[in-house]
């Protein structure tokens, strides 16, 4: 986006009658588009709840049941639709208890606004109640942030905002608005220029030359691959990105945060690469003559050892954040640049490569010698089965995926395969637990028609699961899928790989278990604990728990067609280990397949 | 190295916090750091010093580039430029030795801002290295009390006289 959209204005553009700001600061909402307000009401934010009661007919209002469940639930909006997430919390611990989710939406590149109540200005500082300086908190994990002490400043200051976490690379800013600014009598000006100086407005574009020299790097490589990250999602460039490899026929690897960006059913897909990412991936990262680096950061996920990462080929970085450019792994070349412009003007001029037939080859015989798998004679059922066995019997309608962190989300991003961009919602990161049910919340509200499954771990549906109130009160049908192994399954195979099993607390039972201890001979019927079933049915939901293999893709099934929120809690051995893996800052030579 | 990095910035609350919190967290070494208002009254301009490699300074400017506060980095250090402190410096003057002390304040071009019974107030501008010699040289005195600005750096112009 070079420029600045206009927001259809649903009132006059000058009003001559003094309003409140805090009706200043919704309408300035509504002039954005926004339709759903994530917001917990707070002493310090009542204005503007009171204002949001008088735009009804435009905005939806959802009530979490915690500032970080709505702010959750703000980025599942954003990251399934890619417009800005709206979420509000009242001053102090209303705030800090955004704070995560706010350093969610920045490492993840989520647009978010987050708008706190502020104590008065005539008492900030005096350590009032229900004050914190939540701008100073803020200010390392928002894009931006604004402490607003003039109404005067309120319209332009909203308008800066959405403009902010909106263009460039994505991110939240934080809006803190003091009560009586809120509540001042002020004649708006919808229509203040920003003022924001330091801010480019103009979206970067590679030039071309930049793209002539890309091109031609393709055309010389006999290995080349193409490691696609977020900034595909964001810029909504996989339409491009698929033209590119139709044309070409690169392969595709993606990060977790680039899952749905390339279809994960093409042939040229090889799936997530990094710590859990496919052999076939990493093999060919490493073998690789050209690396094409799209939107993507060089994590320590993905990179392990950074100077062992793509040692054999040259690297062609674009990303629109200058500041990404060689700062982890130097690039090659680089070009600072929009993704979706820079692959359209690619697509104009590319030419395939020089036969890669050999390369392909060599890379499906790869992928035939070490697919993801699973054992499938277990007694029990495996979380990888029941991730899979929800995609066999979702793939062919639309469906939205989110996950918390952990085992789980790492089987998710292998044995779901996402085929369309902003349908895999993941805090990758800030790895933060507790994510899925607000996100896939979020994600509901923004699409009611799609079918929304939070596939989730025990240990993080835990963190949030206060949001099962939301689904049920705001008429919100999720459904989850929960992987119930009553561990913290990704510290478990931590402790089973490096710290010689020995648990400590990683076992989610009563601690006089002895599984507490690691000393368990299993975990039986009656031991498991909470009782989630009973847990989701006192808040108003459906729910089922399965244990029996045969019983499995019935009980999917039932939740799918299930009409309002639904739990399957499905038993699964604590044992199992996400694989294959390269351990933190190894090496594809490293990698442990069993 | 030495860089020394200039930031043109937006005058609004918070700025300075929002930069040296960043330089902080991103783990860059700042030995010094001096900000006043321009010419622009909405600009205000702010002068690092930052120790690092090539590497560090370039990702030290892209990071200050992304702070939307920020309207311009530029490095200092990398064309010809003029650089300053300015430190204030209270030593010892005892009769006998106050005649010393203003000679060598008059050689380093400084000035006296204060006299009282047994102590001098000293004005100093310059290169860092210039007022590090003159500390050396007041400190067999005794030194009560020193005071220094950040470094201050501004690029030369294209045709230049060298007036330093």
């Amino acid at each position: 986006m070079s420029t600045v959209e206009k927001p259809a204005r649903v009132l006059p553009a000058s009003p001559t009658q003094p309003t409140s700001g805090a009706d200043v600061v919704v309408q300035t909402l509504v002039n954005h588009g926004v339709d759903t307000v994530f917001a917990y009401p707070g002493g310090a934010s009542m204005p503007l709840h009171q204002a949001l009661t008088r735009f009804r007919d435009k905005i939806r209002v959802v009530l979490p049941r915690h500032e970080q469940g709505g702010g959750f639930a703000a980025q599942g909006y954003a990251r399934s639709t890619g417009k800005v997430g709206v979420c509000m919390a009242t001053s102090g611990p209303g705030a800090t208890n955004l704070v995560t989710s706010i350093a969610d939406a920045k490492l993840d590149s989520v647009p978010m606004l987050a708008i706190t109540g502020q104590v008065g200005t005539s008492v900030i500082g005096c350590d009032a109640f229900q004050e914190t300086p939540i701008v100073e908190v803020c200010r390392s994990v928002t894009k931006h942030h604004y402490l607003v002490t003039d109404p005067n400043d309120l319209a332009r200051v909203v308008r800066e905002a959405f403009h902010i976490a909106g263009t460039g690379r994505p991110g939240p800013v934080l809006i803190d608005l003091p009560k009586n600014v809120q509540m001042a009598q002020v004649v708006p000006n919808y229509d203040d220029p920003m003022d924001l100086p330091g801010y480019n407005a103009v979206t970067p574009m590679a030039g071309k030359d930049e793209i002539a020299t890309i091109a031609r790097l393709i055309a010389e490589s006999r290995r080349p691959l193409i490691y696609a990250g977020g900034g595909i999602v964001s810029a909504n460039a996989s339409r491009e990105l698929l033209e590119l490899v139709e044309k070409t026929g690169i392969p595709v690897t993606t990060t977790l945060m680039g899952i749905g960006g390339f279809p994960g059913t093409h042939p040229l897909a090889l799936h997530m690469l990094g710590m859990h990412g496919s052999v076939y991936a990493n093999l060919a990262v490493s073998e690789a003559d050209l690396l094409l680096a799209f939107g993507v950061r060089f994590d320590d996920r993905v990179t392990g050892k950074v100077s062992e990462f793509a040692k054999h080929g040259k690297i062609v970085h674009i990303d629109i954040d200058a500041s990404e450019i060689n700062k982890i792994k130097g690039a090659d070349f680089a070009a600072v640049s929009d993704l979706k412009y820079a692959l359209s003007e690619l697509n104009k001029v590319v030419k395939a490569s020089a036969d890669l037939a050999p390369w392909v080859e060599k890379i499906n015989g790869w992928k035939k010698a070490d697919p993801f798998k699973y054992r499938d004679d277990a007694e029990s059922i495996l979380p990888q089965q029941a991730i899979h066995e929800l995609w066999r019997l979702t793939k062919d309608r639309d469906t939205i995926i989110a996950t918390g962190v952990g085992q789980h989300q790492m089987w998710s991003a292998q044995f779901y395969l996402f085929d369309k961009p902003r349908t895999w919602l993941s805090s990758a990161g800030l790895g933060t637990m507790g994510f899925g049910l607000p996100a896939a919340v979020g994600a509901k509200v923004a699409h009611p028609d799609k079918l929304v499954v939070d596939i989730d771990g025990d240990g993080s549906l835990l963190m949030n699961i206060q949001e099962f109130a939301t689904c049920f009160c705001e008429k919100i049908p999720v459904k989850v899928l929960l992987l119930n192994n009553q561990h913290l399954g990704m510290v478990v195979q931590w402790e089973d790989r490096f710290h010689d099993a020995n648990r400590a607390h990683t076992y989610l039972g009563p601690i006089d278990n002895p599984e507490a201890i690691g000393k368990g001979k299993g975990i039986g019927p009656a031991d498991r604990y909470p009782d989630f079933v009973a847990v989701a049915k006192g808040f108003g939901w459906t729910a089922r728990h399965v244990i029996d293999k045969s019983e499995l893709t019935d009980a999917i099934q039932e939740m799918i067609d299930s009409p309002g929120p639904y739990l399957l809690d499905v038993a699964v051995p604590y044992q199992e280990h996400v694989l294959p893996m390269i351990p933190s800052g190894a090496t594809v030579r490293e990698l442990i397949r069993e | 190295m030495r860089h020394v990095v200039s930031a043109l910035v937006h005058n609004v609350p918070g700025v300075l916090s929002h930069i040296s919190g960043m330089l902080a967290s991103r783990g860059y070494n700042i030995d010094s750091l001096a900000v006043g208002e321009t010419e622009d009254a909405k600009l205000s301009r702010m002068t690092f010093v930052v120790v690092g490699d090539d590497a560090v300074l370039e990702q030290v400017r892209k990071q200050l580039e992304k702070i939307v506060t920020v309207v311009r980095v530029d490095d200092v250090s990398g064309s010809e430029h003029v650089e300053r402190d300015l430190m204030l410096i209270r030593v010892k003057a005892p009769l006998g030795k106050r005649s010393e002390i203003c000679e060598l304040t008059g050689i380093f071009r400084g000035r006296i801002v204060d006299v009282s019974a047994d102590m001098v107030m000293i004005e100093i501008s310059g290169q860092e290295g210039k007022i590090e010699s003159f500390i050396e040289l007041m400190r067999p005195f005794g030194i009560i009390e020193l005071v220094r600005t950040g470094r201050i750096a501004m690029i030369r112009g294209n045709h230049h006289a060298t007036a330093d």
